[in-house]
């Protein structure tokens, strides 16, 4: 029964897409094509349905490793963000003389950057026990402004006639497709070797194991001598490393350039996608292709029903709404009460 | 046995005291306010109340005396409807009642303050009070109303301010406004005083009594003996879920009534002497203010643990143990270096993890999510302790290894469970504390900690676990015991210590102990222990 409840929200969420649609006076069968059977009739929109899942299932296996332990890393999408900066700058401005070094340097830097951001939470909560739900969500937005910074300022391309966008990567600091007539990359390997990755951190290292206890039970984590600090730091590290990799993976890859706007939501909706993969490796590797299908579904109904773009918010905000609500039902009964 | 005491003490009891307490202010004799006959509640494994009978008169303060783990809780939750009897009936003013739930009995107007407070902190006084009556009523007249009651007994609260910036005493006299706004007839209170300063236990007591001139009974809940003597008119003894007695408090000795509480049927202690060896654990000055609010803080504890020596350290709950654990395991750090040494080596700035690097293992009193991670099974659970001692190599659990620790521990202790594999919440208390005490015997301790060895444990797996902390002791290991069960200390241990208020006495050769000073020195009447004097050999 427990494992149910992603099920079951999903069904719950495709009924109220059913009655959204029917409302706003669409044909829902028409409309469900649109959403769920159009953008996935070619291998260019199954090459889409990947490509928006890699950076869903990357952001969310390294937030998983951290809920797990009873760490809330809600800002996914600063660190996301900072690693694509990181990356970016070393893709713009050394890429050219790396060559073929290029790219790795740039993921690692990717990485790093978005450990950075997620150090300021680690330390905060940490050495001052601030909530790091309050700090790595208000970071996020601090992270927007700097790479908006960045593309109206300082690294602005000067041949781009004043648009807030900087110059195009060199091609040796592109990612290639996986094969012709797709865009999704070799950042898709590495986020099914990352799931494998963290399936074997979370359980056969002692550290996944000392990080499950500090999740589970902390009273029994303090009594076996593990460090909630070591605890908290290990887990934002994981995730913001997570978040900053799949933020190059996604400018280095589909983008090719640095733009006020890096992504429509991929952080906070990897926390819906942790969330409904059960924190699981596997579990997130099929969440996060139901949530790239929303994304899709979503944009071909904006083309082809004229329905909003915020149909697809509603439809994420709609499947973590009843995620929650299947759990809350499982674990307890409503009762009738007397007066 | 306990039936005979309570006959025999029932007629030490003078005729006119009696009468008194069996007369409301009109003057007119009538049925009690509560009585309880035949109460009998039990757990899994535990019996908590054996044939209570009970009996509170109008405008009476009635003393609830007993250990912890006596049954006043179970008493008092069958009271106040949280739990039924499984037999025994219950009459309230002549009538036969029932109460099926707290809201029924604060109808029948019996209100309780318990004793760790369920304020909101964000919320205003007169905003928790509304949450927890039962009627509705405007803002501006509960303001009122609290306002008459505060002023009528002297309980100054202000019904806009906000719970979180009140003390403690003030939270509780919020708590007692709450249950007076009920016009109760029967108030129950429980360990009122233990988070109270002495000067606002005063004016507890002067509340207490005015309600009682006003014919308010009262049950009030205490283990201290000098404030029960002071305020109650009875008081009833629980010892083992049984009454053991009553009295009137104001005409007993502090020894006598804890002799009640206590009992003096002891067994017979089955150790064999055996010379300590060196000293393995020593405390020495050991301070530590309690993170916790309603904790204890410790002063100047000093304790020598040799060797081949089981000692005990007997007190009621709350008066410094969890922080004493928590010194001695590394869970707290305390200041300097020499508060505690490990084997001859300083370990006050050790985290648990070095600290049973050196050799100590340790056994916390909660044992599902301190002791034992509830979700993990058994094997997974070794690993928490048993990292050091092969389970986890180069980084990685060694899953063959820690699945054959938990199968040896459980086949050598006989935890009963479905094997290693077995969730730990699946285990009842009893076995899951065999299988604990079982895991850090099997790490091999120079030093072992073990907090309430058997509490709430069956009689069948105290033995077992009291003979295996007998037979470390035999192979030369320093044990050091925190109980509550005095009839367990002497059982067991070569030395005892008693810790009240933060402070720890001498530790004193059983032999040369009986259970009366014992009694006593739980009430904080004894000389602590010294640096110098804790560190005298222990002779049998």
């Amino acid at each position: 029964m427990r494992l149910a409840s992603s099920p079951l929200a999903a069904l719950a969420m495709l009924a109220t897409i059913f009655l959204t649609l029917s409302v706003l006076g669409k044909d829902p069968v028409a409309a469900f094509k649109v959403f769920f059977v159009e953008p996935f009739g070619s291998l260019y929109g199954i090459g889409e349905l990947l490509l928006k899942a890699t950076p869903l299932m990357i952001c969310a296996l390294g937030l998983a490793v951290g809920y797990r332990a009873n760490v809330w890393n809600i800002g996914a999408e600063g660190q996301f963000t900072m690693g694509a900066i990181a990356g970016s700058g070393i893709g713009l401005f050394h890429g050219a003389a790396l060559g073929a070094g290029a790219l790795p340097l740039m993921l690692t830097a990717g990485v790093l950057g978005g450990m950075a951001w997620a150090a300021i939470p680690a330390f905060l909560r940490a050495r001052f026990h601030t909530s790091e739900i309050f700090t790595s969500l208000m970071l996020v937005y601090i992270a927007q402004l700097f790479l908006s910074y960045l593309v109206h300022g300082p690294w602005r391309d000067p041949a781009g006639q004043n648009f807030p966008q900087s110059q195009p990567f060199p091609d040796n600091a592109l990612l290639p497709p996986l094969f012709e007539g797709v865009r999704a990359n070799g950042g898709l390997i590495l986020a099914l070797v990352l799931a494998a990755l963290s399936w074997w951190f979370g359980s056969v290292t002692a550290a996944g194991y000392r990080m499950r206890v500090s999740g589970l039970a902390p009273a029994a984590a303090a009594y076996a001598g593990i460090s909630p600090r070591w605890n908290i730091w290990l887990a934002l590290m994981i995730s913001g490393g997570a978040a900053g990799l799949a933020g190059i993976l996604e400018v280095a890859g589909p983008i090719g350039v640095l733009q006020p706007v890096i992504s429509p939501g991929y952080g906070f909706a990897a926390i819906i996608v942790a969330f409904v993969g059960r924190l699981h490796p596997i579990g997130i590797v099929l969440a996060s292709l139901l949530m790239s299908a929303l994304y899709l579904g979503g944009e071909s109904a904006q083309i082809e029903l004229q329905l909003p773009a915020s149909v697809s918010g509603l439809f994420q905000g709609a499947l973590l709404f009843f995620l929650l609500a299947a759990e809350l039902f499982i674990h307890f009964r409503l009762r009738r009460l007397r007066a | 046995m306990s039936q005979e005491h309570s006959r025999t003490n029932v007629e030490r009891i003078p005729k006119t005291v009696r009468s008194r307490a069996n007369t409301v202010r009109g003057g007119t004799v009538t049925a009690p306010r509560l009585a309880l006959r035949g109460i009998s509640k039990r757990y899994a494994s535990v019996i908590a109340n054996d044939a209570i009978d009970l009996s509170v008169a109008a405008g009476e303060i009635h003393a609830l005396l007993g250990e912890n783990g006596a049954g006043k809780s179970t008493l008092m939750k069958i009271v106040y409807g949280v739990t039924q009897p499984d037999t025994g009936s219950m009459e309230w003013e002549g009538a036969p009642v029932a109460i099926r739930s707290p809201s029924e009995a604060r109808r029948l107007g019996i209100g309780m303050v318990f004793q760790h407070f369920a304020l909101f902190e964000s919320l205003t006084v007169a905003q928790n009070i509304a949450l927890a009556l039962d009627e509705r009523m405007p803002t501006l007249e509960l303001a009122e109303r609290i306002n008459a009651v505060s002023a009528r007994y002297g309980l100054p609260v202000a019904p806009d301010r906000l719970v979180h910036g009140l003390s403690v005493g003030e939270r509780q006299r919020v708590e007692i406004v709450r249950c007076l706004l009920q016009s109760p007839r029967l108030l129950i209170m429980d360990e009122p005083t233990s988070v109270l300063t002495p000067q606002a236990v005063r004016v507890l007591f002067g509340t207490l009594r005015r309600l009682a001139e006003e014919g308010v009974s009262i049950l009030y809940i205490s283990h201290k003996l000098d404030e029960i003597r002071e305020l109650c008119d009875v008081a009833t003894v629980l010892r083992n879920g049984r009454v053991s007695g009553t009295a009137i408090p104001s005409a007993e000795s502090n020894a006598s009534l804890a002799r009640l509480m206590v009992g003096n049927d002891l067994k017979e202690c089955t150790l064999r002497p055996r010379e300590p060896g060196s000293l393995r654990l020593e405390l020495t000055d050991l301070s530590l203010e309690s993170a916790d609010p309603f904790g204890t803080s410790l002063e100047q504890i000093n304790l020598g643990v040799r060797g081949g020596e089981i000692v005990g350290i007997a007190g009621v709950s709350g008066n410094g143990q969890r922080e004493l654990l928590a010194a001695i395991s590394g869970e707290a750090l305390c200041a300097p270096r020499a508060a505690v040494r490990l084997c001859g080596k300083d370990a006050a700035s050790s985290s648990p993890a070095a600290r049973r690097r050196l050799g100590l293992c340790f056994v916390p009193e909660e044992r599902l999510g301190r002791g034992a991670v509830p979700a993990m099974h058994l094997a997974d659970n070794c690993v928490l302790t048993g990292a050091g001692a092969g389970l986890v190599r180069r980084g990685l659990v060694r899953s063959g290894a820690s699945r054959a620790f938990a199968r040896a521990t459980i086949a050598q202790f006989a935890v009963k469970c479905s094997g290693e594999l077995a969730p730990a919440e699946s285990l009842s208390g009893g076995n899951l504390q065999k299988f604990i005490v079982g895991r850090e015997i099997r790490l091999a301790p120079q030093v072992m900690l073990v907090a309430q060895p058997t509490w709430g444990v069956d009689v069948g797996a105290s033995l077992v676990i009291r003979q295996a902390l007998i037979d470390l002791r035999d192979a030369g290991v320093a044990v050091l015991v925190i109980s509550e069960e005095l009839d367990e200390l002497f059982a067991i241990c070569d030395r005892l210590a008693v810790l009240a208020r933060g402070r720890l006495s001498a530790a004193v050769p059983t032999a040369q102990l009986i259970p009366e000073t014992v009694g006593i020195w739980m009430t904080g009447a004894f000389e602590p222990a010294v640096a110098a004097g804790s560190a005298a050999p222990a002779g049998r």
